[in-house]
């Protein structure tokens, strides 16, 4: 499959949103709202729920799933706002002792008018600091678009995987394309350069796995066999995030702190791989 | 009636006249010149003959493998005599030792790839590993995109570099310069324990023009200026260039780290 048809399939408005992998994967979900400084955002949808019998904070970009909520939910782009109330939602969660479970589908943090007034930057940055240093696990999974920073400032996980068919870029292809050709029209050809399909990325060492749809999206053709696909999708991200959490249990919060920030520290490590490097200090 | 091509230009022009007088190329007594270049400010700023760059040999980063981009460093690396976007070094500034970096917008606008990120990375880890104070002079257009998620990810390990250096009791300035904006905003140039700008300095986190794109308006003047962040409360304080080294030499006074 071309890189091009996954970003069509990661698009998809048909496909599973957050509030499907809500309900379907967890149990008495309690939704949290506001960012406690002055501000609701609802294209970051969050809460408490149960998974495995364990209490959980679970949050991720919602896009809505027709044009009402839609609108109300900017496509899944958040101001500030918005990143302020995921970071409230992590540091209680952390208070707690909650594992947190993040679900990544978004074009990208708001390029609006407030959202600069209000600190877009600094509220990324500030979810890009506090995530590296959580007492707890996270976990996150790439859904469907994860682009750009918009992405990022929620997914600074332990464990960071992606669905078969998402993506994960530090840009659109369209953006890329225009940035570097100046021409959003060649669209399809930095989709396939940018090397951003779970693929590429689990062999960048970016992310930890890939979870299987095996037909979620657009090629499923079979109206009848939809909920019978869905399901299984739900059972295999299920067993993703128990085993996942598993690796955690009996660690200690200093411990799973300090994996999560390894990860990212060393994250480009294979194309820095050189003598003078590991020497570094010696100035 | 003015176009809409006509409203573009005349903003182009008053950004770009904003541009020039922010500059402060020509109203700066200490530097003569038109350029005021990465090895300027370190001039200015450090006590002189203090200055000792970081070292460090990196092997060529190209992730993607894009046409083209190992050419454009190795051209770039000969016009600017640096290896990537950016100098970093140790020095004092009115007898107070800091490690500094600078970064270097005519290196393909200080966009933020894995070299840059590691020498981020690095000069924090130094100064941490020393207690020395970090000052870092940001500028930059964003993401290295020819490094695609990598330059992504730079975002993430530079911030939890400067989130440990700070939790353990490290002093970080961060110094926003003429354009700070998309990852290198939302990253560690926000992080600062405290934050100084530059006069007229553009900083964001989008870029103007895709802002207009996106709201289809005109943005009001001196928008994601430096004064404006300061009004929205994002900056200590704006400090210009004649000013930089008292300034800086006063909160590294103040945190009692000689």
């Amino acid at each position: 499959m071309k890189a091009i048809e996954r970003v069509n399939i990661a698009r998809d408005k048909d496909r599973p949103k957050i509030t499907d992998y809500i309900n379907n994967v967890f149990t008495d979900f309690f939704q949290q709202k506001g960012d406690y400084l002055g501000k609701e955002d609802a294209s970051i949808y969050g809460g408490i729920a149960m998974f495995h019998g364990r209490p959980v904070t679970v949050l991720g970009h919602r896009k809505g799933k027709n044009v009402e909520e839609n609108v109300t939910c900017n496509f899944g782009m958040p101001g500030p706002e918005g990143y302020r109330k995921a970071l409230r939602l992590m540091k209680q969660a952390e208070k707690f002792g909650r594992p947190i479970i993040t679900f990544v589908d978004t074009p990208g943090a708001y390029p609006g008018l407030e959202a600069e007034m209000y600190g877009q930057a600094q509220a990324i940055a500030g979810n890009l600091a506090a995530m590296s240093t959580l007492k707890v696990p996270v976990i996150s999974i790439v859904t469907g678009e994860g682009s750009s920073g918009g992405a990022l400032g929620i997914a600074v996980a332990n464990k960071v995987y992606m669905l078969e068919n998402a993506i994960y870029s530090v840009l659109s292809p369209e953006g890329f394309a225009s940035i570097l050709w100046h021409d959003s029209a060649r669209r399809d050809e930095a989709a396939e350069v940018m090397k951003l399909t779970a693929k590429d990325l689990l062999e960048f060492g970016v992310i930890d796995g890939i979870i299987s749809e095996r037909g979620v999206g657009l090629s499923v053709v079979d109206d009848a066999d939809v909920a019978n696909v869905y399901d299984r999708l739900f059972a295999r991200i299920d067993k993703q995030i128990a085993a996942a959490l598993a690796e955690f249990d009996g660690m200690k919060p200093e411990e799973i702190a300090k994996q999560r920030f390894e990860k990212f520290r060393k994250i480009d490590e294979r194309f820095l791989d050189n003598e003078s490097l590991a020497q570094m200090g010696n100035v | 009636m003015v176009s809409v091509v006509d409203q573009r230009k005349s903003k182009f022009n008053r950004y770009k006249n904003l541009r020039e007088s922010s500059s402060g190329a020509h109203d700066s007594a200490i530097k003569p010149v038109q350029e005021y270049s990465v090895r300027n400010r370190i001039d200015d700023i450090a006590d002189e003959g203090t200055f000792k760059e970081f070292k460090i040999e990196f092997p060529e980063t190209d992730p993607l493998q894009f046409e083209g981009y190992v050419d454009k460093k190795d051209d770039l690396r000969a016009e600017t005599d640096s290896h990537d976007a950016i100098i970093a070094g140790k020095c004092k500034i009115d007898g107070f030792p800091a490690v500094v970096a600078v970064m270097n917008k005519k290196f393909m606008m200080a966009s933020m790839g894995i070299e840059l990120g590691e020498t981020v990375s690095y000069a924090v880890e130094y100064a941490e590993a020393h207690k020395l104070p970090l000052i870092i002079f940001t500028a930059s257009g964003g993401a290295r995109m020819q490094e695609g998620i990598l330059s992504l990810m730079q975002m993430a390990k530079t911030s939890a570099v400067v989130e440990k250096f700070k939790q353990n009791g490290g002093l970080y300035i961060a110094v926003l310069t003429h354009p700070t904006t998309g990852g290198v905003s939302a990253s560690f140039a926000t992080l600062g324990d405290i934050t100084l700008a530059e006069p007229g300095a553009l900083i964001g986190f989008a870029g103007p023009r895709v802002i207009e794109q996106t709201i289809g308006e005109k943005l009001p003047d001196g928008f994601q200026r430096a004064e404006f962040l300061e009004e929205h409360g994002f900056v200590d304080e704006i400090v210009k260039r004649e000013d930089m080294k008292q300034v800086l030499g006063k909160i590294l006074k103040l945190h009692c780290v000689k």
